[in-house]
């Protein structure tokens, strides 16, 4: 698979293999020297145009513990703020000789349009409010590693909140959906996006009514902007109607859990500190992080011929 | 000089004629068989229209020559066998005033390859504020005016310029779309735009003020032309003002006709217009429309943009698409009208609705300027971009078939294009 641009691209037995695949480099990253050469010379670009700490730290630790070449390009030091074009840059940066993009933008389908200005394989790290392809892999196995199940048939999974503005919830949606879970989405109609019939998902306007019955509850950020673009009245009426209560957390099934991409915003959807619920899966998903854009980059960066080769890397130790 | 084309099908008032044509003096001279003149062409299996009319061209002079002049925003006009394009006033500077209505119209002169009309702002650089002087600008000959990109927020201001207009007896061509429903929209909103995480331009939007401004003209009594119209909503509305005699008229782009915003998916900025492509049911709509005669028009609304403009992110690329070269070609592949029909929407009604009928969109006949074009009706094409007469390449319809393809076009009695090649 050259590029990871979308959970549809990627496909149900791809996100499987990914899945498969971050198990074992879950194991290595579980080594003293968390390292291996199995992407030896090959120079992965992180091009993050917006904001980023965790997703590109962690793409960057995942390059790195394959031993692979990491470039950085800082929006701000960059020749786009400069009046370069994205076409450019990015038909500068392929002449140096990459092998991948790590791409995040604040505009959906970038990682669409630069696939014509580069013959380097392209990983979605976010456009827009389109997709998070990587954030949803991350996701699947965290649920997986924490239900001991491949398949989610019989789980229920609420995603609460910000769905129109939300690549993670597009990505997981989808990506939850086809591995057989119940997928529920939650949010005033304000936050939902338009005519979404089509998605594989229910619809509902009132936490209260799936609590009881999710055994995964994903709380998603709700930026403040909503409030000033007047999606939503205030953000403690939000935090009211869908923030996650002590209250509502002694509602949740018996061995229901929590999760969330991340940053939080403390006292609007997070009323509760995660850190003191054992429910809580929102550290396993940062540390799952690495695994799975590990496994990500192996799979872009290895073709299907010389695949057989790179897996002999991944259970030797470095060689140093 | 007097040149006789030997042996087409007349699009004329008694219907399609088998005969030959004379031209002389820029004028028809002779129409029936057996005819002779200095030079003699061939046109057996061709059509005759009456030059189409483009009520919608964006010609990007002056402002942005490097997408488009007027010379080759006319010349690609020839090549589609329009022989009158009304300039659109979007320019920089916005056709607010005297002197660069008459630049506009001098560069058209200057091309000499077919008519360039230029339309008047509705308000002072189109940002709905305060009028523009109309009367002033009607006084060296503007017909039409429109604020064409946007449309005319404020109910009083619209009021206002329909209640002047009708004294001026020149005519409003709207752009339908209340602006704050459409904050950063990238394509028609629906089911695929929120796929792609993207604001859409919902239907309603130009709904809205469609039925806004038929109300204005019912309370004023002034003429409104609703430009590019969209949904099958629109047509509804438009429709009902007809049946109820008010003085409106609507026009439709053949990219509506045709596309979908499906074509969305594939992230081509390309496709981002507006107003958007939408769906198969308005598409059914639209085309309904022209058959019954609601929609009065197809005009082109052709709006070259700059290649590396049209690379920007979807979100920030400018929204507009080639349309001069292709309007019949992509008209009559979507929709089966016959010659009446086709000289109708592509050149008679347009001529009335921009006050040109003295001298355009007339069915040949002897005594009539001799603005014509001549089709083959039956030849399937498509376009390529590269040998385009338009400066610029964004054009939608790139591996499509098209079908009926302009052959000649004859400007004031000179043949501006012959097979398909613009002689200047």
């Amino acid at each position: 698979m050259k590029h990871i641009r979308s959970i549809s691209e990627i496909g149900k037995a791809g996100v499987l293999a990914i899945v498969e695949r971050a198990k074992q480099m879950s194991e290595i990253n579980s080594r003293p020297v968390p390292k291996v050469p199995a992407l030896r010379g090959k120079t992965v670009v992180s091009l993050f145009l917006e904001d980023s700490t965790r997703t590109r730290l962690s793409f960057e630790t995942a390059a790195k513990r394959l031993s692979a070449e990491t470039m950085n390009f800082s929006v701000s030091t960059s020749s786009v703020n400069k009046g370069e074009s994205l076409r450019d840059t990015i038909e500068t940066i392929s002449d140096m000789g990459v092998d991948a993009f790590v791409v995040r933008h604040k505009s959906s389908g970038i990682p669409w349009q630069i696939e014509q200005w580069t013959d380097a394989s392209i990983i979605n790290a976010g456009d827009g409010a389109h997709q998070h392809p990587t954030q949803a892999l991350v996701d699947c196995f965290t649920v997986s590693e924490a239900f001991g199940v491949d398949s989610f048939e019989g789980l229920t999974i609420s995603i609460v909140g910000d769905i129109r503005h939300s690549r993670v919830a597009r990505s997981n949606v989808e990506a939850f959906a086809m591995l057989g879970a119940k997928v529920i989405i939650v949010a005033p109609s304000t936050l939902l996006p338009p005519d979404v019939g089509h998605w594989p998902v229910t619809i509902s306007n009132d936490i209260d009514d799936v609590i009881g019955t999710t055994d995964i509850l994903y709380m998603l950020r709700l930026q403040s902007e909503r409030m000033d673009q007047g999606l939503i009245p205030n953000l403690s009426e939000y935090g009211n109607r869908f923030g996650l209560s002590e209250k509502r957390v002694s509602q949740l099934p018996l061995n229901a859990r929590i999760m969330h991409p991340g940053p939080m915003n403390r006292g609007v959807e997070m009323q509760v500190d995660p850190s003191h619920l054992s429910q809580s899966l929102i550290h396993r998903q940062v540390a799952n992080g690495v695994s799975v854009r590990m496994a990500v980059l192996f799979t872009a960066l290895t073709l299907n011929d010389d695949r057989d080769h790179a897996i002999q890397g991944l259970t030797k130790e470095a060689a140093q | 000089m007097s040149v006789v084309f030997r042996g087409g099908n007349i699009v004329t008032n008694e219907g399609v004629v088998h005969a030959d044509l004379v031209v002389q003096g820029g004028q028809i001279s002779e129409i029936g068989s057996g005819l002779a003149a200095k030079e003699v062409v061939d046109i057996s299996g061709l059509t005759v229209f009456p030059g189409f009319v483009d009520l919608h061209a964006h010609l990007r002079e002056p402002g942005r020559e490097d997408t488009e002049t007027i010379e080759t925003g006319s010349r690609a006009g020839a090549k589609g066998g329009y022989t009158a394009v009304i300039a659109m006033p979007n320019t920089n500077p916005a056709q607010d005033n005297v002197p660069t209505i008459e630049f506009v119209r001098l560069q058209g002169q200057r091309a000499g390859l077919l008519e360039v009309i230029p339309s008047g702002c509705i308000t002072m650089g189109r940002e709905g504020k305060a009028l523009a002087p109309m009367a002033e600008l009607a006084k060296v000959g503007v017909k039409l005016f429109t604020d064409d990109g946007s449309g005319v927020q404020d109910p009083l201001l619209m009021r206002r310029a329909m209640e002047y207009s009708k004294e001026l007896n020149v005519v409003l061509g709207q752009h339908c779309e209340v602006s704050s429903l459409t904050q950063g929209a990238v394509m028609h909103e629906c089911g695929c735009s929120s796929d792609l995480g993207v604001p859409g331009w919902p239907s309603i939007a130009e709904e809205l003020m469609v039925h806004r401004d038929i109300e204005l003209a019912r309370l004023t009594g002034a003429r409104i032309h609703f430009l590019h119209l969209s949904t099958a909503g629109s047509v509804k509305l438009v429709r009902q003002a007809k049946l109820d005699g008010l003085p409106v008229t609507a026009e439709v782009t053949p990219h509506h006709l045709s596309l979908t915003a499906e074509l969305l998916r594939g992230f081509d900025a390309t496709f981002k217009v507006n107003p958007p492509l939408r769906t198969i049911s308005d598409i059914d709509a639209l085309k309904a429309g022209v058959l019954d005669g609601t929609i009065d028009a197809i005009a082109t609304d052709h709006a070259p943009h700059a290649r590396r403009d049209k690379e920007l992110p979807l979100d920030q690329a400018p929204p507009g698409m080639l349309g001069l070269e292709t309007a019949l070609g992509v008209t009559c592949a979507a929709l089966d009208l016959d010659p009446l029909a086709i000289a109708q929407v592509m050149s008679v009604a347009p001529a009335r609705i921009a006050g040109i009928a003295d001298r355009q969109g007339n069915l040949p006949r002897v005594g009539v300027a001799a603005n014509l074009c001549f089709v083959d009706l039956n030849a399937t094409w498509m376009i390529n971009p590269e040998t385009m007469a338009s400066k610029s390449t964004n054009t939608p319809f790139v591996g499509r078939q098209l079908r009926g393809k302009v052959v000649h076009t004859m400007f004031n009695g000179d043949l501006v294009v012959r097979d398909g090649e613009a002689l200047k």
